[in-house]
């Protein structure tokens, strides 16, 4: 038996550790115990076996390709705003005159509700809308213009409401490597272009497949805009609808915990994928050396 | 680029800024200076001096406000910093984090296109150089301080530069590894026979390793001189002061007689040699502590009493402060054997007792 002592390893208790209860407690309560709530709802079916919910979604036409349909939408529209951030905050990294209105103006829409945005697109971007209107006036394009009520619509809103969070996310990154690495790579010999590719870029990396979870996680659960912007019967009937009409149109709850268990799963999935390309990269520090 | 040449010439070369209210300062004015291959420079000065503003323009990390840099006939202060060629070692070392040792030495190299069957003997030669042989598949930051920095400097003269630039490379060190890398960048520099400009603001590492020392204040070129010249023979009164000589009298003139000049405090009397053209009757006289000797000089001469109010044990001798009748401090090294209140007799030699205008 040893006794111990308070030079003992095992650190004595820290009441600062009772803060983390408050947290611990709203976890439980609002995430872990709905999400395991609905895990075991979804193995509780109406009718059948333990797994009729799961069978009854990859075996009906209307269900199963809601899974495509969303991935349809979120992964263009998150290649769409990491791909685009990633330039525009690297012109950003340095301080200039138009650096504060820039980023201002690229971040408002992330103020903006995405019903708020949907409204302001159906008057914009509508058939009689003003971007219509305005390229047939100028006879710029003669065609109809159908940018609402389908595929395209619902992407541009996730453009919108997406790209200031990933600009951001990905500023911040950028902003965290020291530019004088930069500066220490031309004096070797790398021309701009070299020294995005060999410096910025690598060390993006980690940030970059973080910021592409936290943006797809976010467009994978579009509802409003798909409902609004989009043809919720057609071509963007995304998973969330799928989800939404089995609790609240058919009132079965069973299956609609089913199919969020399975919208979750495709996002694990993803983000798993990506959090996996991560590890090849470099993931220590940005800094060059002390200082 | 080239890698044989005879100078680098900066003519007139001057860098502002926008200050406070619009109005531009210049943060370097007009430096004009001739490197020649082989030579260490050190360019000294307090921090806000314009020496790193200088090495930047010399870099191409800076654009330059006025005036032009030649390398021989060729004209480069309108090339990138990349079309420079020149090696740079940065005072944070600016080691790529997420590049191994060897891969960070062969940067440069890669960006010159050079084959990597050629890169890998000349990273190895160049780990060799700065003595971190087995250490090529670390990553930076698996390394000691020291070891960046010789990561950093073997990045630098990997590219065999024309001239290598130095920004304060040693202050991250710690004491004893300071003066080790110290006469290592001295060795390096010789080995490779060419060019180091070398940023400092620390007096000891400029005499140690400097051919010539440009001391420079607020972006202005003091006084370029050889090693020797500006410890002894300091042009002005602040680099006087910069460089150790922490007694600076103010007095009354006297008398001139050829370079010899009279003056005069309330209570003492003593003679120096008239570095520059006084402008009044009073001016200032400055002589290090090491150099007032305590005793008695050659018939009196140059000879103050005073007390002793601070001793500072330093091993070999005290530094003293001593204060005369009137009030006036003067450092001085002294035996140990110095007590507090003890009254001294204390010499200042008149060859280095110097007297310049007050500024």
């Amino acid at each position: 038996m040893t006794t111990r002592t308070d030079a003992s390893p095992r650190a004595k208790f820290d009441p600062a550790l009772l803060l983390v209860v408050p947290a611990a407690a709203f976890m439980l309560l609002v995430f872990v115990y709905p999400f395991l709530n609905g895990l075991v709802d979804s193995f509780n079916p109406k009718k059948g076996g333990w797994l009729a919910n799961y069978s009854h979604f990859f075996s009906t036409d209307n269900l199963w390709p809601t899974i495509w349909t969303t991935l349809k939408l979120a992964l263009p529209a998150t290649l769409i705003n990491v791909g685009f951030a990633l330039p525009i905050a690297y012109k950003m990294r340095v301080k200039s005159r138009y650096q504060r209105w820039i980023t201002t103006i690229l971040v408002v829409p992330i103020t903006l509700g995405t019903v708020l945005i949907a409204e302001g697109m159906l008057t914009y971007f509508g058939p009689k809308g003003w971007l219509a209107q305005f390229l047939q006036f100028f006879h710029l394009y003669e065609g109809s213009i159908r940018l609402t009520h389908n595929y395209w619509g619902v992407l541009i809103s996730l453009v919108i409401s997406g790209f200031p969070f990933a600009f951001l996310l990905i500023l911040s990154y950028i902003t965290g490597i020291d530019p004088v690495l930069a500066r220490a790579a031309s004096t070797l010999g790398a021309d701009p272009k070299s020294q995005f590719r060999q410096i910025y870029l690598p060390l993006l990396a980690p940030g970059l497949a973080m910021c592409f979870c936290l943006a797809f996680v976010q467009a994978f659960s579009v509802f409003p805009s798909a409902v609004l912007l989009g043809s919720p019967a057609g071509p963007t009937r995304v998973i969330s609808i799928a989800a939404y009409e089995a609790a609240f149109e058919q009132y079965d709850y069973s299956l609609a915990s089913a199919i969020a268990m399975i919208m979750g799963f495709v996002q694990l999935i993803i983000v798993a994928a990506v959090l996996g390309l991560r590890n090849l990269f470099y993931r220590g520090p940005v800094s060059g050396g002390k200082g | 680029m080239k890698h044989d040449f005879s100078d680098l010439r900066l003519d007139r070369v001057t860098r502002r800024f926008a200050g406070a209210g619009g109005h531009a300062f210049a943060a370097l004015n007009e430096l004009t200076l001739t490197v020649k291959r082989g030579e260490f420079i050190c360019l000294l000065g307090p921090s806000g001096c314009g020496k790193s503003t200088a090495l930047n323009c010399i870099a191409g990390l800076m654009q330059l406000s006025g005036g032009s840099i030649w390398l021989d006939e060729q004209r480069i202060d309108t090339l990138p910093p990349e079309k420079r060629g020149f090696g740079m070692v940065f005072q944070n070392y600016a080691l790529f984090p997420h590049m191994t040792v060897a891969k960070n030495i062969g940067f440069g190299l890669r960006m010159r296109g050079v084959r990597a069957a050629e890169i890998a003997p000349r990273v190895a030669h160049a780990l060799k150089l700065v003595q971190l042989t087995g250490q090529e598949h670390k990553l930076p930051g698996q390394l000691s301080g020291g070891q960046q920095q010789r990561v950093a400097i073997a990045r630098a003269i990997v590219i065999e530069p024309p001239l290598v630039l130095m920004d304060e490379p040693l202050s991250n060190l710690d004491a004893k590894l300071r003066i080790e890398t110290r006469a290592e960048i001295r060795r390096i520099h010789k080995e490779l026979d060419r060019a180091t400009i070398y940023v400092t603001h620390d007096q000891d590492e400029a005499l140690s390793l400097a051919d010539r020392i440009v001391v420079m204040k607020d972006g202005v070129v003091q006084q370029i001189a050889p090693p020797h010249q500006v410890y002894a023979q300091p042009a002005n009164l602040h680099v006087a002061r910069f460089m150790g000589y922490r007694n600076v009298l103010e007095l009354d003139v006297v008398r001139e007689e050829g370079d010899r000049v009279e003056l005069k405090g309330s209570d003492i009397v003593l003679t120096g040699v008239r570095m520059q053209p006084l402008n009044g009757a009073r001016a200032a006289l400055a002589i290090r502590p090491d150099e007032i000797v305590v005793g008695e000089g050659p018939g009196g001469l140059n000879t103050v009493s005073a007390r002793v109010e601070n001793v500072e044990y330093g091993g070999r001798d005290s530094l003293l402060d001593v204060v005369t009748q009137s009030g006036m401090l003067l450092h001085v090294r002294g035996p140990v054997t110095t007590a507090l209140g003890d009254t001294v007799r204390v010499h200042v030699p008149i060859e280095r007792a110097l007297v310049y205008p007050l500024d």
